[in-house]
């Protein structure tokens, strides 16, 4: 059985001070080989958690996840992960951190050599193969962290906000490189943006999260994704309707952010 | 008082001077349009000029108040008086008669004059009272025994009454161009001649004096071992102890910060060594072993250990859990990330604590030569203290300064090849 499927998760974690936070109430999603799902959602509403544990960072309080067919305890090469920033290792230039997989799985440079060279083509930095990481500027660093995790060969490429420390136009060209990559390797991706638009713009499927519990609210089946491989993503934006699903989810979240504030008020 | 006052001078007119004359230093690069300069750190660059002019200042000083043979005479304060000088002294016999006499006075430097001056010859005069002549070494004072030639001396009851005229009583005290002369409880009078402003050698020694000593021990040694020998034994103790220290005190790092029993059991150790001073160890290990090799590099091994641990602990424990996060999904085992990862990111900060460490080491170094050792930059210039060889004791301070500041150069240097990435991401 192909596929990635979360079933029933939970976590609950327990405070200092006694009390408890749900973050995650009875989650469940089914995500097909070569999906690629984009996860929005107010602060709080879990979806860095739900991340951290499909990547097995943390373990649930209740529910699995099950990966072609095998559960998944703690993390391993199989979900590869993005992170928003500071995941690089600095101490290696950019060629041996690309490696980084392939050479803690013992392989020799003749192996990966070739893969590497092509992954750092495709991401735009086979002119960087020998800087060092910190001459890099953040949206180069970022194609880094791609290309790194692509070059392990993952099934599940987990993405954390991969894009939130970018500015506007650099993210704009990195949001067309995801979905290039997407279509050329056939990854599953799961991707957790703040951002509606980058949400619309590379989620074949959407979800919306709700927070306390930390639940999935809504979800979408958007032609965006298939539409950008192609072409200009600023010619996507026009679609009619791209505008409707945006307004629609940023007022549900915009009531969910109302309905916190409400909340925490009451509380006081 | 006067050096320090010459020095804030000297201070001030070399900023006046330099900026009259060639303007302030100018800003370079993006520096030079900032508006707003005064509070802005990074704006504010030495300016080399007056590091020059600040080391100059400090050795004309010190020329200039011990009479330094490099500097032309006319910079040199006052020195002590040298040469021949006469007073008068009027004495009184106990009718009430008094007779007057000169007393000639020859001041010589035993550093110039070989062995010690004939007395001069004087007439002895007329009168009850008779001339004398005396001699008196530079810097020094001497009791002058005035009646020992005269007609009637002290038990005939006779008394002086004044010097130059001027009257004088026991205990008073009068001052002249040669000199001051103060009269004792017992009316003898002490002549102190002017010592001028300059230090003796004995409190400083010219600048030249030390760097001569500097070949002459570098040529002949010093109590039987060579400069290089005194030097290399404190060098050697210092690397050794703080190797050892660093060979055991990184592991220890790296233990408790990747595993609980580890830190629960080493915790209160290190909390407590931690702000226990190295110095403070010193009798503790000369009673255990004594004051040879194995007693310093014990010391030595004690004040790297703790540094190096915590260092290594803050290493592991600023590693930036994403990157954990990232090597992990990466397929890496743990083995892996100790090596690729938690080794690598935490070498900042034990190169923090290896300059902190080293730094200390040398510091702990000299102060256990100084209490005992048989050789060693401490040893050197505490021996030399007690015999009062002020020039090595200042070679030595120096020696100590430059070899410190010359680790600690290295450290940096190697710091820069071994982690360039420090503080950069």
């Amino acid at each position: 059985m192909n596929g990635l499927a979360i079933n029933n998760l939970s976590m609950r974690f327990e405070l200092p001070n006694g009390s408890a936070v749900q973050a995650l109430q009875d989650v469940s999603l089914d995500i097909k080989q070569g999906e690629i799902l984009s996860v929005l959602g107010p602060s709080g509403c879990g979806k860095t958690t739900l991340l951290n544990i499909v990547a097995g960072f943390l373990a649930p309080t209740a529910g699995n996840i099950v990966l072609n067919g095998s559960d998944v305890h703690g993390p391993d090469a199989q979900r590869g992960m993005v992170f928003q920033k500071g995941a690089l290792f600095e101490w290696m230039n950019v060629r041996d951190n690309v490696s980084y997989g392939p050479r803690m799985k013992g392989q020799r440079a003749s192996e990966y050599a070739g893969n590497v060279d092509h992954l750092l083509d495709i991401v735009g930095l086979g002119d960087f193969k020998d800087k060092a990481i910190y001459e890099l500027s953040g949206g180069m660093q970022q194609r880094v962290a791609l290309a790194r995790c692509l070059a392990n060969d993952p099934d599940v490429i987990l993405m954390d906000e991969p894009l939130g420390a970018l500015d506007a136009l650099t993210r704009e060209k990195m949001q067309s490189l995801v979905l290039k990559l997407w279509k050329e390797t056939g990854k599953t991706i799961i991707l957790i943006t703040h951002s509606v638009e980058e949400a619309l713009l590379l989620g074949e499927r959407l979800i919306v999260m709700a927070p306390r519990p930390g639940r999935i609210h809504k979800e979408y089946q958007l032609p965006f994704a298939d539409l950008g491989v192609n072409a200009d993503l600023r010619e996507v934006k026009k679609h009619p309707e791209f505008g409707k699903v945006r307004e629609e989810i940023l007022s549900m979240i915009w009531d969910m952010e109302e309905e916190i504030m409400g909340r925490t008020e009451a509380a006081k | 008082m006067i050096p320090f006052l010459l020095y804030l001078g000297f201070f001030i007119l070399s900023f006046v001077a330099v900026r009259a004359v060639v303007g302030g230093i100018a800003r370079t690069g993006f520096s030079s349009l900032k508006t707003v300069t005064f509070g802005d750190e990074s704006a504010v660059v030495p300016d080399r000029r007056a590091s020059i002019l600040s080391v100059i200042a400090l050795f004309l000083l010190w020329g200039s108040f011990t009479g330094s043979a490099l500097l032309p005479s006319f910079l040199h304060m006052p020195g002590p008086a040298v040469g021949e000088f006469t007073f008068e002294h009027t004495v009184q016999d106990a009718d009430g008669n008094t007779d007057d006499a000169t007393v000639t006075v020859l001041v010589y430097d035993p550093e110039v004059t070989e062995g010690e001056p004939e007395v001069p010859t004087v007439d002895p005069g007329d009168g009850f009272a008779k001339n004398d002549a005396m001699i008196i070494e530079t810097y020094d004072s001497e009791l002058a025994r005035l009646q020992n030639n005269d007609e009637l001396t002290r038990d005939d009851g006779t008394n002086i009454i004044a010097v130059n005229g001027e009257p004088i009583t026991p205990g008073g005290r009068l001052e002249f161009d040669f000199g001051s002369i103060t009269m004792s409880t017992r009316g003898s009078l002490n002549i102190a001649p002017d010592q001028g402003l300059q230090m003796e050698p004995i409190w400083l020694p010219p600048p030249e004096a030390v760097v001569s000593r500097l070949f002459e021990i570098a040529n002949d040694g010093f109590r039987n071992f060579t400069l290089l020998e005194h030097l290399g034994y404190s060098l050697f103790r210092v690397v050794v102890g703080f190797a050892i220290g660093a060979a055991v005190g990184i592991p220890l790092g790296y233990a408790m910060g990747l595993s609980n029993w580890f830190r629960g059991w080493f915790d209160p150790i290190v909390e407590f060594m931690r702000p226990v001073p190295p110095l403070a160890l010193i009798p503790l290990v000369i009673i255990w072993a004594g004051i040879g090799e194995t007693g310093k590099i014990v010391l030595l091994f004690l004040a790297a250990l703790w540094i190096m641990a915590i260092a290594a602990r803050a290493g592991v424990s600023g590693v930036n859990i994403t990157k954990v996060h990232a090597a992990y999904s990466l397929g890496a085992s743990k083995w892996q990330i100790m090596r690729t990862v938690i080794i690598p990111n935490s070498l900042p900060e034990i190169f923090t604590g290896a300059r902190v460490a080293m730094g200390v080491c040398w510091g702990t170094v000299v102060a256990a030569e100084l209490v005992a050792a048989e050789q060693g930059a401490g040893m050197m210039i505490m021996t030399a203290s007690r015999f009062q060889n002020t020039d090595i004791v200042i070679l030595g301070i120096i020696l100590i300064g430059v070899i410190g500041f010359g680790i600690d150069i290295l450290m940096r240097i190697a710091e820069r090849y071994l982690v360039p990435w420090k503080g950069k991401s």
